[in-house]
């Protein structure tokens, strides 16, 4: 996906742990560029990414250990450059270039 | 968004938003007062004594990685003066358990402990690959979890050790309470909020320091402190977390986070309730023992619920719990509320609470005159006799 391609992408590091790398072919870690807007033509959010890693990245056919009911699975924790999604304003934080998006499963293995 | 600053600092970018208050606290404030509150937790229920060898249950997972690691800050912050060792589980489960205690072995020389391995073929002369060999993926986990409980209990013993400290967290706790109460299950109820279990009769007691502490928090514990722990599911049950009481807590904890504290203290609220008089019926089977495996309670899943009620049908004494309850609303006073509160932790040292007698076949404590495992190697071991002839 070459910026050739896509106006603006938001080059971003997603990362996965807790378990969750086994939805990503056990990848902990992918650079993306990500398209900077939606198909409606909003900032990429938070919400758009897990949407973008279903459709792009997601190898695994569970998407439902990764989404349920339209929005991230509860259980799975968010650290947007270290800091709780929770203080970012969750699904709806906007994108920023070179962001770190981690998502953590608390739901595996103790 | 501008960056938070921290309300315990006052300096430092909040990067937690604590789920029991909605502090939010940055890195450094945040594993202070995750420390301070399961320091608070041990001191308040006087779980140690000084000088005491515990045995910290550890499968690799976040849950004992995390209760290691915070047990050791803690002995040498406070001089608890314990002796802390690593005892570990080997179910035989290739490509699963081998790699977790790899995690487990690099825990021990991180942490400076002991460890222990036991494994279940040296126990009973059988590796989880064979029982699943034999007994196929259904119903494998029973297996498992009966033998996992006594597992435990034995390697202590081979330690000389009377204190097992598993990784249990308020979610997991939450989660059984919601399981037992739906079951009708009030025995149980009572024991799984209990912060220590079994010592009277067992010889080997266990407790849960992390009890008070958020699954979300542990796992961002281990994150900020960067510690070494292993997260895969067991590969015979890889989505055992999957439509169980489990969701329904984490859903909970999405609409109001202070959900899953306020299940556990309504389960205590409501064991204060129960009667303790049946504490012996099922000493040896309890569903939150099954230390070291996360999902322990929800992988369980329907086929634990069927045993459970038919062995509540069993038990004659139902209806007195149930008229407990109902006498609760009448104007007499029952005498439920006369009897001892959590007695197994004050006292249970030299009044036995359980009447429990030994397997007469391995001498393992048990209710019945064979014990569960005991019965479960019976049968798999007619099988491997069927098999081989």
């Amino acid at each position: 996906m070459g910026e050739a391609m896509t106006s603006a992408a938001i080059p971003v590091v997603v990362e996965f742990s807790g378990g969750l790398e086994m939805l990503f072919a056990d990848k902990q870690r992918l650079t993306l560029n990500v398209p900077a807007t939606d198909k409606d033509n909003k900032p990429a959010t938070i919400a758009y990414l897990v949407d973008y890693l279903c459709e792009e990245e997601m190898g695994d056919a569970r998407k439902d250990l990764f989404v349920l009911d339209g929005h991230l699975r509860p259980g799975i924790l968010v650290l947007i450059n270290d800091a709780d999604w929770e203080l970012e304003g969750e699904e709806a934080y906007e994108l920023q270039s070179g962001d770190n998006v981690l998502f953590v499963s608390t739901l595996h293995g103790g | 968004m501008p960056p938070t600053t921290c309300i315990r600092c006052q300096t430092n970018r909040a990067v937690v938003k604590r789920p029991k208050n909605h502090h939010k606290v940055c890195k450094e404030c945040f594993l202070a007062a995750f420390e301070d509150e399961v320091h608070h937790t041990i001191t308040s229920s006087k779980l140690f004594q000084r000088g005491e060898r515990i045995a910290i249950g550890a499968s690799g997972g976040k849950d004992s990685t995390v209760l290691a690691s915070v047990l050791k800050t803690l002995n040498e912050r406070h001089d608890y003066g314990l002796d802390l060792i690593l005892l570990s589980v080997d179910e035989g489960i290739k490509g699963y358990r081998d790699d977790s205690l790899e995690t487990v072995k690099r825990n021990a020389s991180q942490y400076e402990m002991d460890l222990k391995i036991v494994g279940y073929d040296e126990l009973y002369g059988w590796t989880m690959d064979q029982v699943v060999e034999t007994v196929g993926k259904k119903g494998n986990c029973t297996y498992c979890g009966v033998f996992r409980r006594q597992a435990l209990d034995r390697g202590a013993k081979m330690l000389k050790i009377k204190h097992v400290v598993t990784g249990h967290n308020a979610d997991d706790i939450a989660e059984t309470v919601l399981m037992n109460l739906l079951r009708g299950d009030l025995p149980r109820l009572s024991r799984s909020t209990s912060i220590v279990t079994g010592h009277a009769a067992s010889e080997v007691k266990r407790s849960k320091p992390l009890k008070y502490a958020y699954e979300k928090e542990i796992v961002l514990y281990a994150h900020h402190k960067k510690l070494d722990y292993f997260s895969t599911e067991c590969i015979y049950s890889p989505e055992a977390f999957r439509g169980t009481a489990r969701s329904l807590i984490k859903t909970l904890e999405k609409v109001r986070p202070s959900a899953i504290l306020d299940i556990v203290r309504s389960g205590e609220d409501m064991a204060r309730l129960t009667p303790d008089k049946d504490q012996s019926s099922c000493a040896c089977d309890e569903g939150e023992s099954m230390g070291g495996c996360g999902s322990a309670n929800g992988r369980s899943s329907g086929n634990e619920l069927a045993e459970m009620e038919a062995s509540l049908k069993k038990q004659s004494n139902h209806a007195s719990l149930e008229t407990d309850v109902s006498a609760k609303s009448n104007a007499t006073v029952p005498d439920t509320v006369e009897l001892p509160l959590r007695t197994h932790r004050k006292e249970g040292l030299g009044t036995p609470l359980q009447k429990l007698g030994q397997c007469t076949k391995c001498g393992y404590m048990s209710s019945q005159s064979i014990c569960q495992a005991c019965m479960l190697l019976d049968g798999l071991n007619k099988n491997r006799a069927d098999i081989a002839i």
